[in-house]
């Protein structure tokens, strides 16, 4: 695996303060929505995030783009620390980096023709002068994601859902970026449509040699698409690696919990699946457990898991990492351990 | 108008195509408000009333201060088309001479209230945090004065005239705009395509003006078009109390006022002027409403689409 990175987070961390009810709205506690995120994507990868909702993926998705404070750690892009870039940086950042939104239907403003919404980019980092110019950029841009340049003068209320995500698509990919997001890009879509929208993504992916982190909880479409998944619980990335050795052989209990709950398309196949039911629910993200995150639900948990908060080590397939001790005790111990030593 | 009323106009060959961009956004959106009958009509009548307002002289019969105390208090009749008051003054004279005061009064006043006002929710409701609780404070100090109260603080600072009259009445609505377009922005904030906006880069200025303000604009012109009503309606209170225009000039508002003291002997001091300003106030009224239901791109497609299909068939409707 090549060693070029475009995006690199080390110890992410984005914290919500919560606020009481009383009159001063005292500060009364932290919500860690993303809370210790190390995470490399690679140039030219589909790096899918999954995990259940509420864990936090698009709460990173947005602040590896900025678009969301992170509270601590750094990010960096293409080399570059951009963990507090602002001004033409900032605007630099915007323009390499893209995203495309979960909702078609809220995020075109209505009031604006297809064609004002995709020659936005090219108007804000000036890269097309003139209208005649960009009116052919966007023409360029809607045949790259399948429609007609034809439409380009209608508004957004006149497409269905699957075509107004081809417009989003469209201007996220106006400045010509090199890493989009697509944060649950298809989960508002209709069945059939998301296929679609999910092909165009790829096909353009490759095409243009985008790298790509797409967010979902839908893990067949993920596993479709990615090249390396990572799985996200509770505000941490507890497993990555590629993705078919994620998808059929997950190493972190939390990650096999999850896998077994998908369906499988061929009836004797799903008859014999053997599904993992967790126990209790997701610990609220403002009062995450000691030690490992995962050890109120983990059906295998034993003493350091109360203790040591599990680091990612090498675990299963080339490339796949873990963060659970069944693979041996590695991490930061939440107390003064009294000799934590490696399991055999 | 035309030559030929009803088959001329379905027979024409060209498929008119109501939203294609050939014709500039401001022709188009004047086209489709234009065939809202309402709002075609009130256009019409406002074109006449500012047209009155412009040609004011020429139009009058007499001079509007032209003093006949043996004509006085005359019913309406074909001399005096809307009667005379109480010194004898042709009252249609009046009220044509009076269009020029009021119609000023009221689109300078909220014109101030407008832009002040929008200017001011708009920054208040888009950064929040310390920006809105100085600045809506500040309005809340506005707001709490009585405004006939304020007004009449304006009118003994800057003198009675129409100009400051126009002037006081909008400092008095400036609070009103802060807070309609501040609930309105607070909501459009937080929409997706605001966060996609920024999501490519646009500058804080760029997503006010492009995408915050616009969508946030209907409940504005809504205000906008209500507040012309009551703009001519202060305009009236304040000439009553001597603060306004000043007597013997004609305003709507101060022939109203003084009308009232005749009203059981003769009706006609204060039903024409009245009836002026009714009219009036009301075309601005059904006009806004247009106004806001064109400006709504889902709206428009329908409009178009409806007013396409009746004449020239489906073929419109049907590529959608």
């Amino acid at each position: 695996m090549s060693d070029d990175v475009l995006v690199r987070a080390r110890g992410l961390e984005v914290h919500f303060p919560v606020r009481g009810q009383g009159l001063r709205r005292k500060q009364a506690g932290v919500l860690r929505a993303v809370d210790g995120v190390d995470l490399d994507i690679l140039r030219g990868e589909t790096l899918g995030l999954v995990g259940e909702s509420g864990c936090g993926k698009s709460t990173l998705g947005n602040a590896l783009l900025r678009l969301i404070p992170s509270t601590g750690g750094t990010i960096d892009f293409a080399g570059t620390d951009i963990t507090s870039l602002s001004g033409r940086g900032l605007r630099e950042l915007r323009r390499r980096a893209g995203m495309v939104f979960q909702d078609p239907f809220a995020s075109l403003d209505p009031r604006r023709t297809v064609a004002q919404t995709v020659s936005e980019p090219l108007e804000v980092h000036g890269l097309r002068s003139g209208r005649s110019e960009r009116a052919q950029r966007v023409g360029e841009l809607l045949e790259l994601v399948g429609l007609d340049p034809a439409v380009a003068g209608r508004y957004p209320h006149e497409f269905s859902g699957g075509q107004r995500q081809r417009v989003g698509i469209a201007r996220a990919l106006a400045g010509e970026p090199d890493f989009l997001v697509c944060d649950e890009a298809i989960a508002s879509l209709d069945v059939s449509v998301q296929a679609q929208v999910l092909n165009l993504l790829r096909g353009l992916q490759r095409q243009l040699g985008l790298t790509l982190l797409f967010i979902s909880h839908d893990l067949s479409a993920v596993r479709h698409i990615s090249d390396r998944i990572a799985v996200m619980y509770l505000g941490r990335v507890v497993e990555i690696g590629p993705a078919a050795a994620v998808g059929t052989d997950p190493q972190m209990p939390y990650t096999q919990a999850l896998l077994s709950a998908v369906p499988l398309p061929h009836p004797a196949l799903e008859r014999q699946r053997k599904r993992i039911v967790l126990r209790g629910d997701v610990p609220s993200p403002s009062a995450v457990p000691s030690g490992c995150r995962f050890r109120t639900r983990c059906p295998y948990v034993f003493e350091p898991c109360d203790d040591v908060d599990p680091a990612l080590q090498p675990a299963g397939a080339p490339g796949q990492l873990a963060a659970c001790h069944l693979h041996g005790v590695v991490g930061t111990p939440a107390t003064a351990p009294d000799g934590v030593t490696a399991q055999p | 108008m035309t030559s030929q009323p009803g088959p001329a106009a379905s027979s024409a060959p060209k498929p008119t195509a109501p939203l294609k961009p050939a014709r500039p956004r401001w022709r188009e959106t004047l086209g489709l408000l234009l065939r809202n009958p309402t709002a075609a009509v009130a256009a019409a009548l406002l074109l006449g009333v500012i047209l009155v307002a412009i040609l004011d002289e020429t139009l009058a019969p007499t001079g509007p201060n032209e003093i006949d105390v043996d004509e006085r208090l005359q019913p309406p009749s074909g001399e005096h088309l809307f009667g005379t008051d109480d010194l004898g003054r042709d009252i249609f004279s009046r009220v044509i001479l009076g269009a020029a005061v009021s119609l000023r009064v009221g689109l300078f006043a909220v014109g101030i209230a407008l832009v002040i006002g929008s200017a001011i929710g708009l920054l208040a409701g888009y950064y929040g945090r310390w920006v809105d609780d100085v600045l809506m404070r500040f309005m809340d100090m506005l707001f709490a004065f009585p405004a006939v109260l304020l007004a009449i603080a304006v009118l003994a600072v800057r003198g009675p005239g129409s100009g400051n009259t126009a002037l006081a009445i909008g400092i008095v609505y400036i609070p009103i705009f802060a807070r309609v377009t501040r609930a309105s922005v607070l909501g459009v904030r937080e929409e997706v395509y605001v966060r996609a906006s920024r999501s490519v880069g646009a500058s804080d200025f760029r997503i006010l003006t492009r995408h915050v303000l616009p969508n946030a604009a209907p409940p504005i012109i809504v205000q906008a078009s209500i507040s012309l009503a009551f703009a001519v309606l202060a305009e009236a209170a304040l000439s009553f109390l001597g603060l306004g225009t000043q007597p013997p000039n004609p305003s709507w508002g101060l022939m109203l006022a003084e009308g009232r003291g005749y009203l059981q002997i003769a009706w006609w001091l204060a039903f024409f002027p009245g009836m002026a300003i009714f009219l009036t106030v009301l075309c601005f009224n059904l006009l806004g409403d247009g106004l806001r239901d064109v400006l709504d791109p889902r709206q428009r497609t329908l409009m178009g689409a409806a007013s396409g299909a009746a004449p020239a068939g489906s073929e419109e409707g049907g590529d959608r």
